[in-house]
């Protein structure tokens, strides 16, 4: 063998060692919370990786002692009717945003840009008295309609990106045969954007998820709560005591939602890069 | 020969409606004059009632005779109430002066002899050529009562003393104190110096923050996308595992990792007989540990944007620079690096933006501690975010909360604004039409 090949094959070896390693960082936390969560134990002292044996009483007690059924299918309600909502909203504003030239075009989109940039809960007082007021406090409803409002200004933008880079001549082409602007947001549009709605529909459903702040605000009641909410409180209410059993409620939620992203994370991929390179 | 259009105008100027009625727009002119009827007979009592609140944010405090509590003037729902009846008052005035441009318009169109158009016509007109607006209505009205009322009322409360434990409705009153809020975070000693390190410190955070994702993303791309790595799309997959998972869940898993008594981390570092690190109790290493943190979420975002530009970038370039006598570091540095910037430096800002915001983070992992001498409800990695949060929800303290919303939104508009007047789609808005 020469040098340079031994130089070649030291550095191959070098690069794999290095993927391992990575490799080795992304999933330790991952199966160290699994094996937590079948540890018989309940305190985080007394999880080890490998323990002695396994059980599965936590994932029976989420069901018994916490309503973490409950939870679950108020969360999975929660999501959907959020990304049906928002996906409503967002598509037709961007679809506007990006095809037609009309008065205060402009001005709305900077009004859009601007608004989602102010710190979220900057609005919560507000948004806390103004649910309370309508009496839609400690209702899913409410949360909601909070969290679709909130995700119109940065899914226009993103829309838009996408819906400009559509060829223009497609809908003027069948303006020119006669379809009105429904028509042709129905038929040519809406068929040609299915990536981006995917996209924004996904992300929108996520979302719930992932949130506790607004779920926090929002719901008061036990029987309302969102998986965020039961999984917080688990961790930070009592000393670490509830450890094991919050490891089961994570291992509950992040299996379906890490499934469905890596599935779809192409699409998201693809949207994000496609919405980004535009914006 | 403008008589129609001066005539239709000044009528409608008078009420709403008239000036269609009078160009025989009869349909039209009477929903018209009924909307202004509406407002004024319904909306016009409360909404005045509701301006003036705003002004004077309520004069008579709850007191308590004779051992029953009686209600004085709620100052925050009046502000709210206040905000209110302004949005709907411009909803009216946008309504009226579409009303007499209308009416100015048809009488126009009869100054030239030209036939006015029906009722039919003008709903088939508002499809047509409002359709933009009719599709965006919805969006719009969300968006006004769910972001700009909350907005409109945050920055409000700058400019007023709603806080703990003296200014509480519906104990107390609130009032206007015009921009003392401002001036206080500058002159007052302890929060100025609160002020000052948080911000410091949240920009350090942002940067660097930003900064190892960014570069810790790339680093895995590149790597994964050289010739000859098997199994790239393995790897791939694993590294997206990260980014994939519910953010809280990771951050809380985090937190318990990094748990100083019984975490694993600290149990593998005294296993090989290094002494315990303190995670979380002191300021440096909390800092540090944050960065970690950020480091493991975040880099596999950056690497599947990157992969794809990298993925997407042309043979050729690099054949030429074979051609050329350019070696693999030289194709790296000259080729690749500089088309990803490029093509990944709007999310590179947004990725600051978005850190600098980074609420979750910080609040679910170390809850800002650990305390730190002398800062006003603030721990050592508390950023502006998540003081604000513990100002607002754990303190009471409105006022200053929004004081600081305030700027960080200034600052933060600029950055986004300046990112996306240099991007594409806004230089290429006029290329499209």
């Amino acid at each position: 063998m020469t040098t340079g090949k031994i130089k070649k094959q030291l550095t191959t070896t070098m690069i794999y060692f290095f993927l391992v390693l990575i490799a080795i960082t992304c999933i330790y936390p991952i199966l160290w919370i699994i094996m937590a969560s079948l540890n018989p134990g309940t305190s985080l002292f007394g999880t080890t990786l490998i323990p002695d044996q396994l059980s599965t009483i936590h994932y029976v007690t989420l069901f018994t002692e916490h309503n973490f059924g409950l939870w679950y299918r108020n969360t999975l309600n929660i999501a959907f009717w959020t990304m049906i909502t928002s996906v409503v909203l967002v598509i037709p504003t961007a679809y506007v945003l990006s095809q037609f030239r009309f008065k205060g075009r402009k001005t709305t989109m900077m009004t859009m840009l601007v608004l989602q940039m102010f710190p979220g809960f900057m609005s919560m007082i507000a948004i806390f008295l103004l649910l309370l007021q309508l009496r839609l406090l400690d209702t899913h409803l409410g949360l909601i309609l909070v969290y679709s409002g909130g995700a119109i200004p940065f899914g226009s933008w993103l829309v838009k990106g996408y819906f400009d880079g559509l060829p223009r001549s497609l809908s003027e082409a069948a303006k020119l045969d006669g379809a009105g602007n429904m028509t042709v947001f129905t038929r040519i549009m809406l068929p040609l954007s299915t990536p981006i709605i995917t996209f924004v529909a996904l992300s929108n459903f996520i979302a719930p998820w992932m949130d506790f702040i607004l779920a926090r605000l929002v719901l008061r009641s036990e029987e309302r709560k969102t998986l965020a909410i039961g999984l917080f409180e688990m961790v930070t209410g009592h000393m670490h005591t509830e450890f094991t059993m919050f490891a089961a409620g994570s291992v509950m939620v992040a299996v379906p939602i890490t499934i469905l992203f890596i599935i779809l994370q192409k699409f998201v991929v693809q949207g994000l890069a496609e919405g980004a390179s535009k914006i | 020969m403008n008589q129609h259009s001066t005539k239709s105008s000044v009528l409608s100027v008078l009420y709403s409606g008239l000036g269609q009625i009078y160009n025989g727009q009869y349909v039209k002119g009477v929903l018209f004059a009924l909307l202004h009827t509406l407002f004024i007979f319904l909306m016009l009592p409360s909404v005045s009632g509701s301006l003036l609140g705003l002004f004077t944010l309520g004069d008579t405090p709850q007191k308590i005779v004779s051992g029953k509590v009686v209600h004085g003037d709620h100052s925050i729902f009046m502000m709210i109430y206040g905000i209110v009846a302004f949005l709907v008052l411009l909803v009216f005035l946008a309504f009226y002066i579409f009303n007499i441009i209308d009416a100015k318009k048809t009488g126009k169109m009869r100054d030239h002899g030209n036939p006015i158009t029906d009722f039919r016509t003008s709903i088939k007109n508002i499809l047509e050529k409002g359709f933009p607006y009719v599709l965006l209505s919805p969006a719009v009205l969300f968006t006004i009562f769910l972001t700009v009322t909350p907005l409109l009322f945050g920055i409000l409360i700058a400019f007023t003393n709603y806080s703990a434990p003296h200014h509480l409705p519906p104990r107390s009153l609130v009032d206007w104190v015009g921009f003392r809020n401002f001036i206080d975070l500058i002159e007052m000693p302890f929060l100025r110096g609160t002020f000052l390190g948080v911000a410091l410190w949240t920009f350090i955070w942002a940067i660097v923050a930003t900064v190892t994702t960014f570069f810790g993303g790339l680093i895995v791309a590149v790597i994964i996308n050289r010739h000859g790595i098997k199994l790239k799309r393995f790897w791939r997959t694993i590294y997206v595992l990260p980014w994939a998972m519910p953010g809280f869940i990771s951050i809380l898993i985090m937190r318990n990792m990094f748990n100083a008594q019984f975490g694993p981390i600290n149990q593998y570092l005294e296993f090989i007989g290094l002494s315990a690190i303190p995670w979380f109790a002191e300021v440096g290493w909390a800092r540090v540990t944050a960065i970690i943190v950020n480091l493991w979420m975040g880099f596999p975002y950056f690497m599947a944007m990157m992969s794809g530009v990298i993925a997407g970038i042309s043979k050729e370039l690099y054949e030429a620079a074979d051609i050329d006598g350019a070696n693999p570091r030289q194709q790296f540095w000259k080729i690749t690096v500089p088309l990803v910037l490029y093509m990944t430096a709007p999310l590179l800002i947004m990725g600051f933006a978005f850190n600098f915001n980074n609420f979750a983070l910080i609040y679910l992992l170390s809850g800002g501690g650990p305390a730190v001498p002398g800062y006003f409800y603030a721990g050592g990695t508390d950023i502006l975010i998540s003081w604000i949060f513990k100002l607002t929800l754990e303190q009471g303290q409105f006022h200053l909360a929004s004081t600081v919303s305030i700027i960080i939104f200034i600052f933060i508009a600029c950055i986004s604004i300046y990112n996306f007047r240099n991007t594409r789609s806004f230089k290429e808005e006029g290329m499209i039409q």
